[in-house]
């Protein structure tokens, strides 16, 4: 990875500037635009790189070093590249007893993952553990990039994974 | 209608009636139910009149503090200076609890009715929703419900955004959840100022739960009368209240009761009881932040705000979770504590060494390298996490781990004993 040398291409441009422009318009700061600037970088780009960071920075009359404090606060924005295929699993006390860790021990399995964290070797599978999702009632919950998934069972793993090929 | 279980006839179904019904979500759907009347009641009134409608209902917030509803909103300025806002928290992330994820799910109209009700009565310029970022299905039926309102002319010269959150259980804390929407890191404010004075922007602003919001269209339609009269125990607890129901129970899933309704009868009545051959342990009846009870102890509660004081703990957001006599108490509450030390904004000292630090003994403890301090050290820690930061946070870490010792002390002691020296 030379990623320092690689030439960034801009996000905000055609429909994704559109989209940004949306989102400016409903705030009274420029600042406000950021959580959704940054959605914008993640859904185009997969991730959020030093220099996106860079030019969501330009765009909102922010620095890069504070944005780089905002994306590292929250939990959902990427900082390094993921698989295609990126699982989060609640394993938070609720769903812990009901069974949420043979669950992630499934999908490592299956996915090839290995280790939490980890991205299988195909680059298809990123699986990591996360705190309460909200939906303790539907044991054992997941979500694969945006779909939302309910009460998964280790058994229903290697179907569940047929989807996402 | 109900969902997943089929209402049960001991249910009193005001916000969950259409809960497990497709054709209530649209708006056309909604209004064939009677929807929007409510908003345009209100509309007809003075914001005043609406105020004095949900304080003497006896409203209180859902989302965990109990604040009077009425109350917050009659703190917002009644002369206007600049814009005023409305805060909507759907950042729903208390473990435990997933009650306002139904509500969006199957009624997005009626926390939208809720919503306008609410910025009609605080003189509110612009309504932000907030939801967590992992609701992903939710955000896309807010979008859509968002979309048919605004199309169909339903907002007037309010203006309503969703604004979606990026994974931080803090933003669930209201000033927090305003430094959110502003751009910045989700760190609690101190307060005062208080947000009706300099909130969101800098200018009077009001945060509601959703469940508090989508409560607001009944209580305008039957009056603020009817809702006070719904209290099976303490009159300061009035309405209904959507309980969570998960763990180890069956079937789990959102039940609405009546406030002061008996605990036992919510878990073995309404919900099955424990699985086959098991029996119940210990239950947190307000999600995870707040002290646990013993199965005994949960059997003589009754599930309203005084009620839970009564019994050391308190109604919190209404989410229930049960364990029963095979749930390892001591490894649950690491898993509690782990919880809050990921979740720690970190800028108190206390929160953010006291959460990682307890997390870190119950490890060592569970991992057969207790030491008979770290009892004393594991209290001492909560001590000083009890009323020192500038959110409640650090509170509710040491709310499970203070009520886990005092309660299920013995499993603590079994790890000790095996403690490899």
């Amino acid at each position: 990875m030379h990623q320092t040398t690689a030439i960034h291409e801009p996000v905000f441009t055609g429909e994704n500037r559109a989209r940004l422009e949306d989102e400016m318009a409903r705030y009274p700061t420029k600042r406000a635009a950021l959580l959704p600037a940054l959605w914008i970088v993640q859904q185009a780009r997969g991730w959020i790189s030093d220099q996106a960071m860079g030019e969501v920075a330009e765009v909102l009359d922010l620095t890069p070093a504070y944005v780089k404090g905002v994306v590292t606060f929250y939990t959902m924005y990427h900082e390094h590249p993921v698989g295609t295929y990126f699982i989060q699993v609640c394993t938070t006390s609720p769903c812990n007893v009901c069974g949420a860790e043979d669950v992630v021990q499934a999908l490592l399995q299956h996915t090839g993952c290995g280790d939490l964290g980890a991205t299988s070797p195909d680059g298809r599978y990123t699986v990591i553990e996360v705190e309460c999702l909200g939906a303790c009632g539907f044991a054992t919950p997941l979500l694969v990039n945006d779909d939302f998934i309910e009460s998964v069972t280790p058994e229903g793993v290697p179907a569940l994974l047929e989807r996402y090929r | 209608m109900g969902f997943p279980h089929p209402p049960h006839p001991r249910e009193n179904q005001i916000l969950s009636t259409h809960f497990g019904d497709p054709a209530a979500v649209s708006l056309e759907g909604w209004r064939e139910r009677g929807g929007y009347r409510a908003l345009e009641q209100a509309r007809s009134i003075t914001p005043e009149a609406v105020t004095d409608i949900v304080k003497a209902s006896n409203l209180r917030g859902r989302g965990g503090a109990g604040f009077p509803t009425g109350l917050k909103w009659s703190f917002m300025p009644k002369e206007k200076k600049g814009p005023h806002y409305l805060c909507v928290n759907a950042d729903e992330s208390e473990p435990g609890t997933f009650k306002d994820r139904e509500i969006m799910r199957w009624t997005p109209h009626q926390l939208l009715e809720g919503t306008l009700i609410a910025m009609h009565a605080i003189r509110a310029d612009v309504g932000y929703i907030y939801i967590r970022g992992e609701f992903t299905d939710v955000y896309r039926i807010m979008e859509a419900a968002l979309e048919e309102a605004r199309a169909a002319g339903i907002f007037g010269d309010s203006r309503v955004y969703l604004h979606r959150g990026a994974g931080a259980y803090i933003c669930g804390e209201e000033t927090a959840l305003m430094n959110s929407i502003e751009g910045r890191r989700g760190n609690p404010r101190i307060r005062p100022p208080f947000p009706a004075q300099v909130g969101l922007f800098g200018q009077p602003t009001t945060i509601n739960n959703v469940e508090t919001l989508a409560a607001v269209p009944h209580i305008v339609t039957r009056g603020g009368d009817w809702y006070r009269g719904l209290s099976l125990s303490s009159p300061k607890s009035s309405g209904t209240k959507l309980f969570s129901v998960c763990g180890q129970v069956q079937p789990p899933g959102n039940y609405e009761v009546t406030m002061g309704f008996p605990l036992k009868e919510l878990l073995h009545d309404l919900c099955g009881g424990p699985r086959p051959g098991r029996s119940f342990k210990a239950v947190i009846p307000g999600g995870s932040s707040v002290p646990i009870l013993t199965a005994a102890e949960a059997d003589e509660t009754l599930l309203d705000y005084e009620g839970c004081v009564e019994r050391g703990t308190m109604l919190g957001s209404g989410g229930v979770i049960v364990f029963d006599d095979s749930a390892d108490m001591v490894y649950q509450i690491m898993r509690l504590a782990r919880f809050y030390a990921h979740e720690s904004c970190a800028q108190c000292t206390q929160c953010r060494e006291g959460t990682a630090w307890t997390t870190k003994i119950l490890e060592r403890l569970l991992a057969g390298k207790g030491r008979p301090e770290d009892i004393d050290l594991l209290y001492d820690l909560s001590e000083n996490m009890t009323g020192k930061t500038i959110c409640v946070l650090s509170d509710s870490c040491a709310a499970p781990v203070v009520s886990g010792l005092n309660k299920f002390r013995d499993e603590f002691d079994t790890y000790l004993r095996h403690a490899v020296a």
